[in-house]
């Protein structure tokens, strides 16, 4: 292909689009901007981190995007059509797990899909089991949620995300409650999974280290109001190992970007 | 185990005491008769069938009555939950007809329904249905907004958030609701049935009544035990396997 033509060619759109969007909440003290003004692009099967302080709005982003809360103003699109409400093409997992106690851990795998049409009983089954097994849950299908660990419940819930099998993975700070070998051994698992089933994912989390190792791109946010700044590409071959030098020291660099912004954010 | 032993101990020292008592006169019989005479009623009711008849009559009054309770209650407690304006105006007179105890129903059901069975149905379904749509709505209300969002990302609504989602995670808080509900069906039974006097169907209720007018002690308290028993009995029946299930299921639940 020459460069002309290469040139002329239409532009592939992004995944998701977020161009230009606010939400504030009343607050007890006035009125608090979530949101100002934000704009995210991301592309076909980029493993997006969003990074920041508590409070500076990665849960309000992810909603909007999710269509669970409108936005005050602005636009969100996905695949080019505006996000109008829930869809299955956008699945979350949500900040604690979110699972239906009343269910066993193959019961939450289903329930999405029992609203998926053109779903006889025995597919269901059949594409819960393989999502079941793919999170390394297959022995505990028949388990009651309280009987799993903090560990197997996120992944139970990635197992749910994923079922009805959506483009976009929205992922709320997935692993900040669980203990580091736990999270590590989920780290690697993630971005296996990443790469087999092609998601694009929106990762919220505060943690930097977290964000470098999961990351195609990261994205920094600061607080009060919410707004979104730099954002780093990061090139590191998979799979990545959190421990590792190359990690640590984009992590020391983005901390310390972090830093600087936070002092210039908050007023 | 234990527990039983010690509480039968207990049983039987007070029965002791009691008969002893009565034996050397510390008060008149009429008043309070002797264990073992209840104990004689008691036999003398359970041989002639009067007895069984009279607990089957009322446990079936009590489960058609409880059963209505639930289907109105229930159904109403979602409404109320999930749509303002079910809550103002139906939640509030729920709130209100609560606090009414269940024997000020036996006016109006007897100028409404005569002496009937329809009469007694009344008294008990006022004194389920509002509990029970108050239970369900509190449940349903202080639940966990997540679920909600988790399941509305689904793809859930309408009926089947409401019958997928809201209804089985309130299920523990709806479950003491219709214990409680329980408690006040079996209360505004008893009720209507020493205050509303039918030819049709003679409950246990009937049985204390006329044991009084006949100024047969032994038999008012032989049947107050008996009523002691079916309650306890029914609750245990009826919400033990329930509990033991939620408790399996949601692991929680005490
Ligand atoms: N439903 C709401 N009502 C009122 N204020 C809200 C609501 N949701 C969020 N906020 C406010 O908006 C701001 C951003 O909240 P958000 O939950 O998006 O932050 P976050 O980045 O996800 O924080 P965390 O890391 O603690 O989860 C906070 O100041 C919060 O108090
Ligand atoms: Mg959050």
């Amino acid at each position: 292909m020459t460069e002309v033509s290469q040139e002329l060619a239409p532009v592939s759109p992004s995944k998701l689009t977020v161009r230009g969007v606010s939400k504030s909440f009343p607050g007890r003290s006035g009125t608090v901007l979530a949101l100002d003004e934000v704009d995210l692009e991301v592309s076909e099967g980029e493993f997006v981190c969003i990074l920041g302080a508590s409070g500076c709005g990665k849960s309000t982003l992810l909603s909007l995007v999710a269509g669970l809360d409108a936005a005050d103003k602005g636009e969100i699109l996905t695949d080019g059509r505006p996000v109008v409400g829930p869809g299955r093409d956008r699945m979350v997992m949500f900040q604690d797990a979110a699972l239906f106690p009343w269910r066993t851990a193959m019961g939450n795998v289903l329930f999405g899909l029992e609203l998926k049409p053109n779903l006889d009983r025995a597919a269901r089954r059949e594409v819960a089991t393989y999502y079941l097994g793919l999170v390394g849950l297959s022995r505990f299908a028949g388990a009651s949620i309280h009987e799993l660990s903090g560990g197997m419940r996120q992944r139970v819930a990635l197992a749910r995300a994923l079922a009805p099998n959506p483009s976009v993975l929205l992922m709320d700070e997935p692993f900040a409650a669980l203990d580091a070998m736990t999270r590590e051994k989920l780290y690697g698992d993630l971005q296996e999974i990443w790469r087999k089933r092609r998601k694009t994912i929106v990762f919220v989390t505060h943690n930097v280290r977290e964000a470098c190792v999961l990351a195609d791109r990261v994205v920094l946010m600061t607080p009060h109001p919410g707004r979104m700044r730099s954002s780093f590409d990061i090139e590191l071959p998979r799979p990545r190992d959190i421990n590792a030098e190359n990690i640590a020291a984009l992590a020391r660099r983005i901390s310390k970007k972090l830093e600087a912004m936070g002092g210039e954010g908050s007023t | 185990m234990k527990r039983a032993l010690t509480f039968l101990a207990f049983v039987a020292v007070i029965g002791i005491l009691w008969e002893s008592l009565v034996a050397l006169g510390a008060w008149r019989e009429v008043l309070l008769p002797r264990p073992s005479s209840i104990l004689r009623y008691l036999a003398h009711a359970f041989l002639d069938g009067s007895l069984a008849e009279a607990a089957i009559v009322t446990a079936r009054r009590l489960f058609m009555g409880y059963a209505i309770g639930i289907a109105t209650g229930l159904p109403l407690g979602l409404l109320t939950s999930r749509f303002a304006i079910a809550r103002d105006s139906i939640g509030v007179v729920a709130l209100g007809l609560q606090t009414l105890p269940s024997v000020c129903w036996v006016p109006i059901a007897l100028l409404w329904f005569g002496q009937t069975e329809a009469a007694m149905l009344f008294v008990v379904v006022m004194g389920t249905t509002w509990s029970i749509l108050l239970a369900t709505e509190a449940g349903v209300r202080s639940l966990p907004p997540v679920y909600l969002r988790a399941a509305r990302t689904m793809g859930s609504k309408g009926l089947h958030t409401m019958f997928r989602v809201l209804l089985p995670a309130a299920l523990p808080a709806i479950v003491s609701g219709l214990k409680q509900g329980w408690a006040f069906a079996w209360r505004s039974l008893m009720a209507a049935e020493i205050f509303v006097t039918i030819l049709t169907g003679f409950g246990l209720g009937h049985l204390l009544h006329y044991g009084r007018e006949l100024h047969a002690m032994d038999q008012v308290l032989g049947v107050m035990a008996m009523i002691v028993a079916v309650g306890l009995l029914a609750e245990q029946a009826l919400f033990g396997p329930l509990e033991r299930w939620l408790r399996v299921r949601w692991g929680l639940l005490g």
